[in-house]
């Protein structure tokens, strides 16, 4: 017998269209600040943020995911899983085509994700080792068929994660230096127009997009400004429309909010869930004692640093997980702000006022601001703080030769602990060379079986047993110290409708953004 | 003071008489004296911040972005985390000073040992070290300062190693030039004919009449090191550990449309102490170059 999530996805998609809040006028030119400039426009090769921040209008996936993530129609217009979760079959949706006119088909599917992904797309390539074969089953339908139940497969089929890609344009060519990357095919709202290289993207619309009346703009603009400042001017005298997250400095968002016809949002981040948090080289020093960690829980200021530095925006995290992705759960030891507490564990663990560095995260004034808070609340609760002053290259060395105490960063989580959590705790992941493993060289066989066993468990609500036991787990021990739940604030005119609907944002497109002119 | 000890010691009578006839000419500048003036206040501030401030300058007391004036104790407002200006402003001066007085020491160090050698025995050894020091010269100050503190990782102390190897070529210059003229002098004459060897009349009979261009290069010399070293922490190259006016400015460039406090205080300092710096130097030359300042009035 088959589950049948479609059904559910069908009725969901009857009420988004069966409500519409107001009546969408077509029309209209969107200028939207790109930054930095993307090093290339073709999705399944590139896959940086800019890049997906543009492309994302371009190219589509299978399924688009609301902001709870709850995964909905894109290109698929239904799906099925067997019901040991290891079969799951793709119902595509009829008369799409790409934008030089060849029908969409499921030939493309396969070819997109196995043969042309998995070479281009190192984070998919990961992901899709848990699948044993990827087949068409007629022009409408296709089948993945895993090795074993994989709990977040359906969260790969994010247009980032998986964009389908034209299979008669790069069947058979070297697909990095194929000379169609700098003019890119897909299936999206808009297609591409030109790019004048240092100064705008021009995307145009779809006149053939498969959602029928979509997209109501005409045409958007990117413009490449690489100066934060300018960014800010731009928006002010109205030569742009949107300023998408970390386009401009934290410090500029309330001026820029407050001017007259300017929303902002912090929505848009649910599947990214960007989570910071200070690295804590276990190794060596206090730092290898559990007490001086958490110490360092109760000494950081967090909602402070939220409300100061960040605007008010995010959320203070429990733990490893965030609250936007799946299996989090909040019933976790908690650490509020109490440098009593912290000063006792200090005292308690014998700690000798060691010098301990701190290295900040080179990515300009907020995050210089952020460590310079920290270091005070740490100093306040007694521990001996010295910041270290680093580049980009630097910040990228230190951490891959583990030669820092604290230093602070941010990861995406991708919407499920097994693709964005367990990498910075599995004691499988200590390498050298990498700042995107454990990093903290933190070893616990418990927590790895926990973590090895919910990637694979099946169903949900197994997975959700595993995944509380393991977060309680980890955040008795601390092995490194979370700070905030990331929003990225995207600020833009409050006549910019229906912007942001969906857990990537802007990343997705603009298939639903019309201007209330 | 100098009648009543110039019976018994008349070297002693002479000399407090030169350093009377020096006050003398240096009060007759009044910039000079404004400029003293102001810059015993600086030292004075420095001096007494833990006083005033007993806690640290990092620390966040206020809320933020609270205006100058607004609540009481904080004259001068908060920063974006609610840190004090004032605070920054005391314990910025202590740096501003330190690195400013202590580069400089570092540069006259290398400047007058390089000068003093290639003026007293020429030739060849002369040759070479003006080579090097032009070497020096070629290279803009402030780029390879830059580098120099990106290369030691930026600390009080690399800035203020970087500033003096930057800052030394116009002392050896002026030094070199000092030497030259006198070395052919007849007290030099005299003391190799006693056969007094060359570092005792290197450093006892020539050094110290090259002292007087020296020390007003010096005290523009700091003004200068105090300049680079805020140019430096406002690009971010400074000592994150200690708070400095050129870091609050570069803190406060991305805010400076909603909170023109934040960078205008420490503006106003770094100006007020380069300029005190400069005014002093002003007088330090009247006063001890007497005949060239008599001929420029």
């Amino acid at each position: 017998m088959l589950r049948r999530i479609c059904t559910l996805a069908a009725v969901a998609a009857a009420t988004a269209l069966a409500t519409p809040a107001m009546a969408q006028t077509s029309g209209g030119t969107m200028n939207v600040v790109i930054q930095p400039e993307p090093p290339g426009l073709m999705l399944g090769i590139t896959q940086n943020g800019p890049t997906q921040m543009v492309a994302g209008n371009i190219y589509e996936s299978l399924l688009r995911y609301d902001t709870e993530l709850n995964p909905m129609p894109s290109l698929a217009e239904s799906w099925e899983v067997n019901e040991d979760g290891t079969v799951y079959t793709f119902k595509l949706k009829d008369g799409v085509t790409w934008h030089d006119g060849e029908p969409f088909s499921a030939a493309d599917v396969v070819f997109s994700a196995d043969v042309f992904l998995r070479e281009t797309h190192p984070r998919l390539r990961v992901s899709l080792q848990h699948v044993e074969t990827i087949e068409a089953l007629d022009d409408r339908t296709v089948q993945f068929t895993l090795k074993q139940p994989f709990g977040p497969f359906l969260g790969i089929f994010e247009v980032g994660t998986m964009p389908m890609v034209p299979k008669h344009i790069y069947e058979g060519t070297d697909f990095k230096n194929n000379p169609m990357n700098a003019t890119p095919i897909g299936t999206g709202p808009f297609k591409f127009a030109e790019w004048e290289k240092g100064s705008y993207i021009r995307l145009v619309k779809n006149e053939d997009y498969h959602v029928e009346g979509q997209p109501y703009l005409d045409e958007i603009y990117w413009h490449v400004i690489p100066d934060a400042a300018s960014r800010s001017v731009a928006y002010e005298t109205g030569k742009v429309d949107v300023l998408p997250g970390g386009s401009v400095e934290n410090f500029d968002v309330q001026r820029l909010v407050d001017l007259e016809n300017s929303c902002v949002t912090g929505k848009g981040w649910e599947y990214f869930a960007p989570h910071a948090w200070l690295w804590v080289n276990n190794r060596e020093g206090p730092m290898a004692d559990k007490r001086f960690r958490q110490a360092i829980m109760y000494a950081l200021d967090r909602e402070f640093a939220k409300e100061v530095i960040w605007n008010g925006l995010g959320q203070v995290p429990t733990g490893p997980v965030s609250s936007k992705t799946r299996f989090y759960t909040d019933d976790v030891r908690q650490y509020p702000h109490d440098p009593e507490k912290a000063k006792e564990l200090l005292a308690e663990m014998g700690y000798d006022g060691t010098p301990i560095r701190l290295l900040p995260l080179p990515y300009g004034e907020t995050w210089q601001r952020w460590a310079e808070a920290v270091r005070q609340n740490l100093q306040e609760a007694g521990i001996a703080v010295e910041m270290v002053a680093t580049d980009v290259a630097g910040w990228n060395q230190k951490l891959a030769e583990w030669d820092y105490d604290l230093a602070f960063t941010y990861l995406y989580q991708y919407g499920d602990p097994a693709l964005g959590v367990a990498r910075t705790y599995l004691s499988s992941n200590i390498a050298k060379g990498s700042q995107w493993n454990n990093v903290e060289g933190y070893v616990n066989e418990e927590v790895d079986r926990l973590f090895n066993e919910a990637a694979v468990a099946f169903p949900d609500s197994a997975r959700q047993e595993l995944y509380t036991e393991v977060q309680q787990i980890l955040v008795e021990e601390v092995p490194v110290a979370w700070l905030l739940e990331i929003e990225f604030p995207t600020i833009h005119r409050c006549d910019v409708k229906d912007l942001v609907d969906t857990a990537i944002g802007v990343n997705d497109g603009f298939r639903n953004a019309w201007l209330d002119r | 003071m100098a009648t009543t000890t110039a019976s018994e010691k008349p070297q002693r009578s002479a000399r407090a008489q030169a350093f009377a006839d020096f006050c003398k000419r240096f009060a007759r500048n009044k910039g000079a004296v404004v400029g003293l003036v102001i810059l015993l206040a600086v030292v004075l501030l420095a001096l007494i911040a833990p006083l005033l401030y007993p806690a640290s300058p990092w620390q966040m007391v206020q809320r933020p972005f609270l205006p100058p004036m607004a609540t009481e104790g904080f004259w001068f407002g908060t920063d974006t985390l609610g840190r004090d200006i004032g605070a920054g402003l005391a314990y910025g001066a202590r740096i501003s000073l330190i690195v400013g007085i202590v580069s400089t020491v570092v540069a006259l160090t290398i400047g007058v040992t390089i000068g003093a050698l290639a003026g007293y025995y020429g030739g060849y050894l002369d040759d070479a070290l003006m080579r090097f020091t032009e070497f020096f010269q070629t290279i803009p100050n402030f780029a390879l300062a830059i580098v120099l503190v990106a290369i030691f990782q930026p600390s009080t102390t690399s800035v203020i190693i970087a500033i003096g190897i930057v800052s030394w070529p116009p002392v050896a210059r002026l030094v070199r030039g000092e030497f030259l003229s006198l070395r052919s002098r007849e007290f030099v004459q005299a003391s190799i004919v006693l056969g007094q060897s060359n570092g005792h009349i290197i450093t006892r009979q020539i050094l110290p009449n090259t002292l007087s261009p020296v020390i007003v290069m010096a005290s523009l010399m700091i003004a200068q090191a105090i300049l680079l070293e805020s140019s430096l922490s406002f690009l971010g190259l400074g000592d994150p550990n200690t708070m400095s006016w050129g870091y609050m400015i570069g803190a406060a460039r991305t805010v400076i449309r909603q909170a023109w406090w934040m960078s205008f205080f420490p503006g106003v300092a770094i100006l007020l102490t380069v300029l005190a710096l400069n005014l002093v130097g002003e007088g330090l030359n009247d006063a001890l170059n007497p005949r060239l300042a008599r001929k420029g009035r």
